[in-house]
């Protein structure tokens, strides 16, 4: 075999593996074995395996459903699936202040576990910033923004 | 290549480097103190500027090398291996600086350093497999085995950049997906286009000059006398000198 069949044997068979693997990934092949984060209604659909177990829940923090309590340092807020989310909305408790851009109406993904009265123990708030930037419209600081949330 | 169009490809070079930079720092200056602050995340925001296109260098940069692997194997030239890994080369130092600049970004607005998201975990992977790539590259001496086993986990790595690519697409993920003109305001715009020309600039000119270096070394390995054989035995003692 000369160096130039055999360089081109490497070359078919090296495109063979690379292609074969990006169509299983993309076809889902692993997906369903690579869950980042539950959302509200898959956590109620797997509510048995989820207590006990450290789990992420994200979603959306619903309207005037945000409790902090300065003093003692505990965060409570609800994540449901979207903006208004009646069925399977979840209780989150947590200790600590939140991240700064956290507020009602913000995607948030929580880590932590299930208590057996259903509610969500998160040892760590992440907040989802969208793929949005925006001027501020009119009249609005982004930094009076950061201390509206500091005062929640 | 002769040494004229040696020395012109490096002066091509050098100029794409420092037009790089200077484009760059149009771009930065203007995110940096014309464009608004960010609505959400006030003046933070503003790294957008400089990770958007890092990833767009680092993933574009792969890509080039991946070409470049296949040249190596389809006609088995010189200048096709040398400049595949003067691509993974600059194509793993962006991949490295958008690790760093994603970490910064995330502390303050998602309220972490690291998480194991799907984009951060399959962009820490891509970093990964081309740093293999070159580990592999430095631990083989024969230069035809060195090109072929170059080429072949180029190709094979860069399976990964579709996958971040897409990431945020096919799996949960707390990394926002990807933006498009429609969800970036016009003043936003125009630097990041800038900025992302820069960094375009910047990376032809280094893996230009890298590509240079390269080639200079494999055919400055291929020029070297051979080592003389070593005899089956080694002796410990000096032969004993004739009288």
């Amino acid at each position: 075999m000369t160096p130039s069949t055999q360089r081109r044997i490497f070359l078919a068979v090296s495109l063979l593996v690379a292609g074969s693997a990006l169509t299983v990934i993309a076809g889902g092949g692993i997906g369903e074995n690579l869950v980042y984060f539950w959302t509200p209604a898959e956590l109620h659909q797997n509510s048995d395996k989820a207590v006990g177990a450290t789990i992420r829940l994200g979603g959306v923090v619903q309207a005037n459903s945000v409790d902090w309590k300065m003093e003692e340092q505990h965060l409570s807020f609800t994540v449901g699936e979207a903006a208004v989310d009646e069925a399977t909305p979840v209780r989150v408790t947590a200790r600590g202040a939140p991240p700064q851009m956290f507020r009602e109406g913000i995607g948030v993904v929580v880590e932590g576990t299930m208590l057996d009265e259903g509610v969500f123990q998160a040892d760590k708030v992440m907040v989802k910033h969208s793929n949005e930037y925006r001027a501020p419209t009119e009249g609005t600081d982004p930094q009076t923004l950061y201390a509206t949330v500091e005062e929640l | 290549m002769t040494r004229a169009s040696y020395a012109r490809t490096r002066t091509v070079g050098l100029a794409l480097v420092v037009l790089g930079m200077l484009v760059m720092a149009v771009g930065h200056g203007w995110g940096l103190f014309v464009a608004p602050r960010e609505a959400m995340m006030g003046d933070v925001g503003r790294i957008l500027y400089v990770h958007v296109p890092t990833a767009w260098g680092a993933l574009v940069f792969y890509l080039v090398g991946f070409v470049a692997a296949i040249g190596t194997l389809w006609t088995g030239r010189r200048i096709f291996d040398a400049s595949t890994t003067a691509w993974v080369e600059v194509g793993t130092l962006m991949t490295m600086l958008l690790l760093i600049q994603g970490s910064i970004w995330a502390r303050p607005t998602w309220g972490t350093w690291w998480t194991w998201d799907p984009r951060l975990t399959t962009s820490a992977v891509l970093a990964m497999s081309f740093g293999v790539v070159l580990l592999l590259r430095r631990l083989i001496d024969q230069a035809g085995r060195r090109s072929m086993a170059t080429a072949v986990a180029t190709i094979v790595a860069t399976v990964n950049v579709p996958i971040v690519y897409k990431s945020v697409e096919w799996w949960n993920s707390l990394h926002q997906p990807m933006s498009s003109r429609e969800s970036i305001d016009s003043p936003m715009w125009m630097p990041l286009m800038i900025t992302s020309l820069g960094v375009t600039l910047l990376g032809i000119g280094l893996a230009t000059l890298r590509t240079l270096i390269e080639l200079s070394r494999l055919l400055a390995e291929e020029a070297a006398p051979e080592l003389p054989e070593l005899p089956d035995r080694l002796s410990l003692t000096r032969p004993e000198e004739s009288p």
